[in-house]
């Protein structure tokens, strides 16, 4: 088993801050609007440095996509920071003709995603956002899976030709990968070989599949780990060799089963490789308050359930 | 022939072209198109520096046009067709398979001049305030224009992107709106009033100057003069309230909502056309 180290937990908004600084200090058209979250986003540190280049967009978020959309016509490299929910949710149809449909280099930065944005409840709390995105023609989806990755795939947004919607989160979770690895929009990341079974995890999830392929290797299951921190595009030939290899399959994200990474690949067994499958993932129903880890073990998103999906997968070969 | 002859005879023109458009594709919308001709031929024909063979969508060095109420789409290719951007011939192809005249303005068929999709209605603006703000950042002088419907000002992001261009003082941008008092369902005042636009524009923090007559093309031109004036002593973006008549120049779709989006049929376009003399050629 690869061995990975957690350095120290850290919450992925912060990467997205660093990465956002980083490209605003190497690229003098990356600028960035905030809908009264800069804070939270954590976009403080760019809009000190370049206050020139930071936009108060306040609480109006329709607004801010489409501002973003005509800075990009000149050649402008916008980031637009808020929750998922809004970002993805509430400003649909400005992310489908602004963005999409119009094929402006816009990035959104989602932040908060999923169910570990914890205490604020439902209301904030977007599971259907990879599905809502991925569903968009021309729309890059990518979630990475710790603080470093968060801050090297900002990077790579900024220099991606097109939109990008980046999904990250507020907890702190096991930051992991290499501090100035490149991140490659459209690449699957291998991180454990193995034969027995195919781990797919996007996001913190990343973590607890490599805990899961520990656990799993003292039973003499060993399972190929595959950071999928794109999901649009996919990289089908990492995922479908691997898959070929082992027979069967898990998906682990933190969204609804409905619409996310698990049945975009369900799609792809049933077209090229059919093969068991198990999704960790939120089946369908609304999230509720609760603290980051309550909420990931009562719903069912952690090592200890892609275990359990992981032999119940390796059984139906 | 003075310029102000020259502009009327290129909107008769435009008029005409838009009932054939919308006739021959028997879809689309005549009667905001018609209300909001007289200044879009003002923009593309007098206002604006533009390059209609060389054009680019970063609109670098160039001024920029949005049409936020999409729907206007016969008025905006006619008007991009006979400044030169395209073939006056390729309007027939409007609202057919496989055409770049989409039902609403598109991007991704690369048709010249159109720099961003529309139809959505209530997000062109933003766009446009964008582009302003870009312009800035960029020390690039021209100026961002945009037309806005009365009925399109209900949407809530409209407000949105007053707000916005008022505290960020995006004073590059001159935007209009089509104050027919038409929409869909009835008259604005019918459907949700009250109107007030032009105070709300003032209350927003921008400038308002008014076109008694939004059809004439002197009033037109001194009401965007006076918007000049404005914005060269003062940082705000200005809003030109235009008084227009929906349906203008055909007598039977003049002030009702009836034909905002209803195609004529082909005796009725012939009688429309009547109407309207045929200046520069039809497509
Ligand atoms: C978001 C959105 N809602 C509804 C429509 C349907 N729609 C198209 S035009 C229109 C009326 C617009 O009225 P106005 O802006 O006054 O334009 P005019 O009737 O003068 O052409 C409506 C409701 C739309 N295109 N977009």
């Amino acid at each position: 088993m690869t061995k990975y180290t957690n350095t120290g937990n850290k919450d992925t908004r912060s990467g997205f801050g660093e990465g956002l600084l980083a490209i605003g200090r190497e690229c003098k058209d990356v600028v960035a609007l905030a809908a009264d979250l800069k804070g939270s986003v954590k976009m403080d540190a760019f809009a000190k440095e370049f206050p020139e280049r930071f936009f108060q967009a306040g609480i109006a978020e329709a607004n801010m996509i489409n501002v973003a959309a005509g800075l990009s016509l000149n050649g402008k490299i916008p980031f637009v920071g808020t929750f998922a929910a809004f970002a993805a949710g509430r400003v649909y149809d400005q992310v489908r003709m602004a963005v999409a449909y119009s094929e402006t280099n816009v990035k959104i930065a989602a932040s908060h995603a999923g169910i570990t944005l914890g205490e604020d409840g439902a209301t904030h709390q977007i599971l259907e956002d990879i599905g809502l995105m991925r569903m968009l023609p021309g729309m890059s989806v990518v979630v990475p899976c710790d603080f470093n990755q968060t801050k090297n795939a900002t990077i790579a947004a900024a220099k991606w030709n097109g939109p990008v919607y980046l999904r990250f989160g507020r907890p702190s979770v096991p930051n992991f990968t290499g501090e100035n690895e490149v991140f490659e929009i459209g690449k699957a990341y291998r991180l454990n070989d193995g034969k027995d079974v195919t781990i797919l995890a996007c996001g913190h999830l990343v973590w607890e599949a490599l805990l899961a392929a520990e656990e799993l290797e003292k039973e003499g299951i060993t399972a190929d780990v595959i950071n999928v921190a794109t999901i649009k595009p996919l990289d089908y030939d990492t995922i479908l060799n691997s898959i070929k290899k082992t027979g069967c399959v898990v998906t682990a994200e933190e969204h609804f089963i409905f619409g996310g990474m698990g049945e975009m690949i369900a799609g792809l067994l049933a077209s090229h490789f059919p093969a068991p499958l198990e999704f960790v993932a939120i089946a369908d129903k609304f999230g509720q308050s609760g603290t980051p880890s309550e909420l990931m073990k009562a719903y069912g998103l952690d090592a200890e359930h892609i275990v359990a999906a992981a032999r119940r997968a390796v059984s139906r070969k | 022939m003075s310029d102000i002859q020259r502009l009327k005879d290129i909107a008769c023109q435009i008029r005409r072209d838009i009932l054939r458009m919308v006739t021959m594709a028997k879809s689309g919308h005549p009667g905001g198109s018609l209300s909001s001709t007289d200044v879009v031929t003002v923009l593309y024909f007098n206002k604006m520096q533009h390059d209609p063979k060389n054009w680019n969508r970063s609109g670098k060095d160039a001024d920029m046009f949005f049409l936020s109420c999409g729907h206007e789409s016969p008025l905006l290719y006619s008007a991009l067709a006979r400044s030169g951007y395209f073939p006056v011939s390729e309007l027939a192809t409007f609202r057919k398979i496989g055409s770049r005249l989409q039902g609403h303005p598109a991007t991704d068929t690369n048709l010249p001049g159109v720099f961003e999709a529309s139809g959505s209605l209530g997000q062109g603006l933003s766009v446009a305030v964008g582009a302003a703000l870009g312009k800035k950042l960029n020390g690039d002088f021209h100026k961002v224009y945009c037309l806005v419907g009365d009925g399109e000002s209900q949407e809530g992001q409209i407000w949105e992107a007053a707000q916005f261009a008022s505290h960020h003082k995006v004073d590059n941008l001159i935007a209009f709106t089509d104050w027919n008092g038409q929409q869909i369902d009835g008259t604005t005042e019918e459907v949700i009033g009250p109107d007030h636009l032009d105070q709300r524009w003032k209350a927003f923090g921008w400038n308002v100057v008014i076109a008694e007559d939004g059809n004439n093309m002197e009033d037109i031109l001194s009401a965007i003069k006076l918007a000049e004036e404005l914005q060269a002593v003062e940082p705000k973006p200005v809003m030109v309230m235009l008084k227009t008549v929906m349906g203008k120049g055909v007598d039977f779709m003049e002030g009702t909502c009836k034909w905002h989006g209803k195609a004529p049929k082909p005796e009725e376009c012939e009688a429309a056309l009547k109407q309207i003399p045929e200046t520069l050629g039809d497509f």
